[in-house]
């Protein structure tokens, strides 16, 4: 039952553990694994689309492959890799943020892992069965409901799968941050991260479902014959447009607010001072995601929603760039007078605020409704949105990787490889994306095959695409660092970089049940707060006990593989309705695992107050 | 303690669905996972109203909807609410027997309320043509109502699959949230019929 004794049994063990675990710390890992994998999926891709760009009138790829591929590139990065690997994060660190033992629903927790999981293999399976999806990760009606093969179905389908993972996500942190908070820990105690996973989940729970229908109703258009986006029978494609940025412009927020988190996290420590504004912070982001819903049209300037709906839209869209600002201004007054180090995580977030600065200064110049029909569809958008999600969301997993990588696995990456993957990664991202604000403006649009001679786009195209063999090796040095810290260097104590909050109050990695005795919390930081009475660790909440923990359980895994087979019965139940089986073989293996989850109690188990006592963390 | 022994105290406690960590996880779960529903019902009844004249010129809502089996319907599934409660209100005095009688009478009426359903449906299809694929009005009418109805279905299953594993070893402190969440999302599909009631049926022949 114990993890530990598991890990000892060799590669078909270890194998199994991971596949039943409930532990959030190891979920942690998985998200990290399979989001990396599909991060240097998207990677791939990418390259491969820079370089079909690097000269005019190019043939590298066929102009249908290169559809497949820029589709291809912005689903796996939003749903399959940025998405997970804050997963990730949220897994690793929230419960012990927190001084909690697990998440609410340790059950739910593997589940959401594994449809996430074969959500994304079925979207890649696309490539070797006839083709990958073409329409854009946007995926707009009718080019979408239109498109031939099965491209299209399995985005459907795959989406649908790994979103219900992610709702289940949302819905888990939620509970466990209302519900499972150490004793003293108000809400106004918690740590930002947790904060902003907090608003994250909530932006995840009223987002997703809105995602959830736009997909139902393009896999009924595209494989039962209904006619939602057939303009011929009565149909409306903008309802399309709607629901996706409905769920689309939450999302973006969702991918951003938890690396929010992270800076306010990392800016602290390594300023040697107290988060400055916290309650402005709190404040900021709560109304962020408020916000969040209300600027959707922004992406539907030029739909044709009239100039009354416009406007609207570009004021709430400028508003958010209020609260946004006030964060910016809060973390450089958090490094203002502190004693800064200037850390691998802590180059990566003094790196961001620049480039998310200039990212949102584009965002407002896109709110601007009437200014937009010149920028909409070129590559200015291009550019800000890489300016958003990769200065903000993938600077900051990098940042949060280099904190907490001693918390989820035991070591330091290297420093110095830290910074030498940083350099490379930061001037190649400006080099790839700063000039294509101008191929914007010079009117080059997004989602082009080919530019041709003679249109002054090339060299601005060469730059962007040397500038992205720049990040591909900042991101092979950070891999070699990875490599080289497993190998070389020694372990970490438990708490490396002289942290604040919880999670560095236990050993690197924490033992399976995180803490002996729950944390009594005496105010925000609650471990500096300890540590500067002179204090060694967190005052217990409770004598030593028993500890109750879940069981793990294989059947989030048969769950979501009997999905995965019912997914490819619907994709192929078009072409012949013999493939309708594998709908009911699949669904049978869904509902039949439902059923033996509800009809078999599952009551967990105990570890004895003895065994603590004699293992003291060791178990 | 064993688990037996805290799951099954002798004194059951007022409020058995969050007695336990658990249970109180569960019930606040349940409560976020309605919020979500909210906005899954919430983008199917946009998406109708937006398709809710364009009938390609098959037949439109008023000359489709007769409200008097609709209306029976309605007062069926409202009756099964208030008979949850019933169920509810036994389960707090932990009267296991008496629960699992109204629960009975709930999942009756919500098996009633799904065979209406399937009649309206089968009219429509066969004495109009009005099917799922005739026009855009019939693509969402269908999906609307028919989420609607795979929801009563689900929860029919759900609460007679509790009824059922249950029905030796009686009320505990594990399996009380799980009677109470269903009976939460019995009422959750109760309401939003009432919203179905009115914008797709009253609305379609008046509106
Ligand atoms: C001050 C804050 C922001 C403002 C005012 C803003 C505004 C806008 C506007 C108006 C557009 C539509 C442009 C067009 O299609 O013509 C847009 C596109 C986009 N924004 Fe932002 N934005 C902001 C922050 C962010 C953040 C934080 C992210 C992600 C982390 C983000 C991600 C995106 C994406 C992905 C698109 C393009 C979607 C597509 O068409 O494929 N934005 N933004
Ligand atoms: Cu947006």
């Amino acid at each position: 039952m114990s993890t530990a004794v598991a890990q000892k049994k060799g590669f078909g063990a270890f194998i199994w553990d991971y596949l039943t675990t409930v532990d959030h710390k190891k979920i942690a890992h998985l998200y990290l694994v399979s989001g990396g994998l599909f991060f240097l999926m998207g990677g791939l891709e990418a390259m491969i689309i820079r370089i079909q760009l690097m000269k005019p009138d190019n043939e590298f790829i066929s102009a249908g492959l290169y559809n497949e591929m820029i589709t291809m590139h912005g689903t796996t990065m939003i749903f399959l890799a940025a998405m997970p690997l804050l997963f990730a994060l949220m897994n690793a660190v929230v419960p012990l943020q927190i001084g909690a033992r697990d998440v609410a629903f340790p059950f739910l927790n593997s589940l959401g892992f594994w449809l996430f999981f074969f959500g994304g293999v079925i979207l890649n399976f696309s490539w070797f069965m006839g083709g990958a999806p073409d329409a854009g990760w946007t995926a707009y009606a009718p080019l979408s409901t239109t498109s031939p093969g099965h491209g299209v179905d399995f985005y459907v389908i795959g989406l649908q799968i790994s979103g219900a993972g992610t709702l289940i996500g949302g819905i888990n942190f939620l509970v466990t941050i209302v519900n499972m908070r150490a004793p003293g820990m108000s809400y106004m105690r918690m740590p930002l991260f947790t904060w902003t996973i907090f608003v994250t989940s909530t932006l995840i729970l009223f987002a997703f479902p809105a995602l959830t229908v736009g997909l139902f109703l393009m896999m009924f258009d595209r494989m039962f014959g209904s006619v939602f986006f057939d303009v011929a029978a009565g149909g409306n494609v903008i309802i399309w447009e709607h629901l996706f940025w409905i769920f689309g412009h939450p999302e973006v927020y969702i991918l951003i607010l938890p690396v929010f988190g992270v800076f306010s996290e990392v800016f602290a420590t390594f300023s040697k001072k107290r988060l400055f504004g916290y309650s402005a912070m709190v404040f900021a982001t709560v109304l962020i995601g408020f916000l969040g819903f209300m600027v959707w049209a922004h992406h539907m300037f030029t739909t044709g929603m009239g100039p009354v709906a416009n406007s609207i839209f570009a004021v709430t869209t400028m508003a958010i760039a209020v609260p946004t600002g006030i964060k910016i201004f809060n973390w450089l007054f958090t490094m203002w007078g502190g004693s800064i180090k200037m850390t691998s995580a802590m180059l990566w977030s003094v790196a961001f605020i620049p480039t998310f600065t200039i990212g949102g200064m584009t965002g407002v110049m896109l709110a601007v409704a009437a200014a937009d029909y010149q920028y909409h569809d070129t590559y200015f958008v291009v550019a800000h949105f890489h300016y958003v999600i990769v200065g903000g969301v993938v600077f900051g997993i990098f940042a949060a990787l280099h904190y907490w990588w001693p918390k989820m696995f035991g070591k330091v990456l290297n420093e110095k490889l830290g910074k030498w993957a940083f350099w490379p990664f930061f001037i190649g991202f400006h080099l790839t994306f700063f000039i294509q604000h101008f191929l914007g403006l010079m009117g080059m649009p997004r989602r082009y095959w080919k530019f041709l001679e003679g249109q002054g786009l090339a060299t601005g195209n060469l730059i962007s695409t040397i500038g992205a063999f720049f990040m591909a090796l900042g991101v092979i040095i950070f891999l070699w660092n990875v490599i080289y810290t497993a190998v070389k260097e020694p372990k970490a104590s438990a708490d490396p970089f002289d942290g604040r909050t919880l999670e560095w109050s236990i050993a690197s990695p924490p033992p399976f049940y995180n803490f002996k005795q729950t944390p009594l919390v005496r105010g925000l930081d609650a471990l500096w707060i300890e540590k500067s009475e002179g204090k060694k660790g967190m005052t217990p909440a409770e004598p030593l006990g028993d500890i109750h923990m879940p069981n793990g359980s294989i059947l989030p895994f048969v769950m979501s593989f009997g999905l995965f087979i019912a997914g490819f019965g619907f994709i192929y139940q078009v072409d012949n309705p013999v493939w309708l089986s594998l709908v009911f073989i699949g669904m049978g293996i869904l509902l039949g695992a439902m059923f033996v989850r509800s009809v078999k109690d599952d009551l967990g188990y105990h570890i004895h107050k003895e065994d603590l006592e004699k293992g003291d963390g060791q178990l | 303690m064993s688990n037996e022994d805290i799951l099954n105290p002798k004194q059951m406690p007022r409020e058995p669905e969050k007695a336990t960590l658990e249970g109180k996880n569960k019930f606040i779960g349940f409560w976020f996972f309605l919020g979500g529903e909210t906005v899954l019902f919430a983008s199917l009844f946009g998406t109708f109203l937006a398709l809710r004249n364009s009938t390609a010129g098959g037949p439109g809502t008023e000359e489709l909807f007769g409200l008097e089996l609709v209306f029976i319907m309605t007062m069926l599934l409202l009756t099964s609410s208030l008979t949850s409660v019933y169920a509810m209100y036994h389960m707090k005095n932990n009267d296991f027997g008496k629960m699992q009688v109204w629960l009975g009478v709930t999942v009756a009426l919500g098996l009633a309320f799904l065979g209406g359903e399937l009649y309206e449906f089968n009219h429509y299809i066969h004495e109009y043509e009005f099917t799922f694929r005739s026009s855009a009005l019939g693509s969402s009418f269908y999906t609307l109502v028919g989420f609607h109805g795979g929801h009563v279905l689900f929860g029919l299953l759900w609460i007679v699959t509790l009824m059922v594993r249950n029905a030796k070893r009686g009320l505990n402190l594990y399996n009380a949230p799980k009677f109470y969440i269903a009976s939460l999302y019995w009422h959750f599909i109760d309401v939003v019929w009432v919203f179905i009631f009115t914008v797709v049926y009253l609305m379609g022949k008046v509106g």
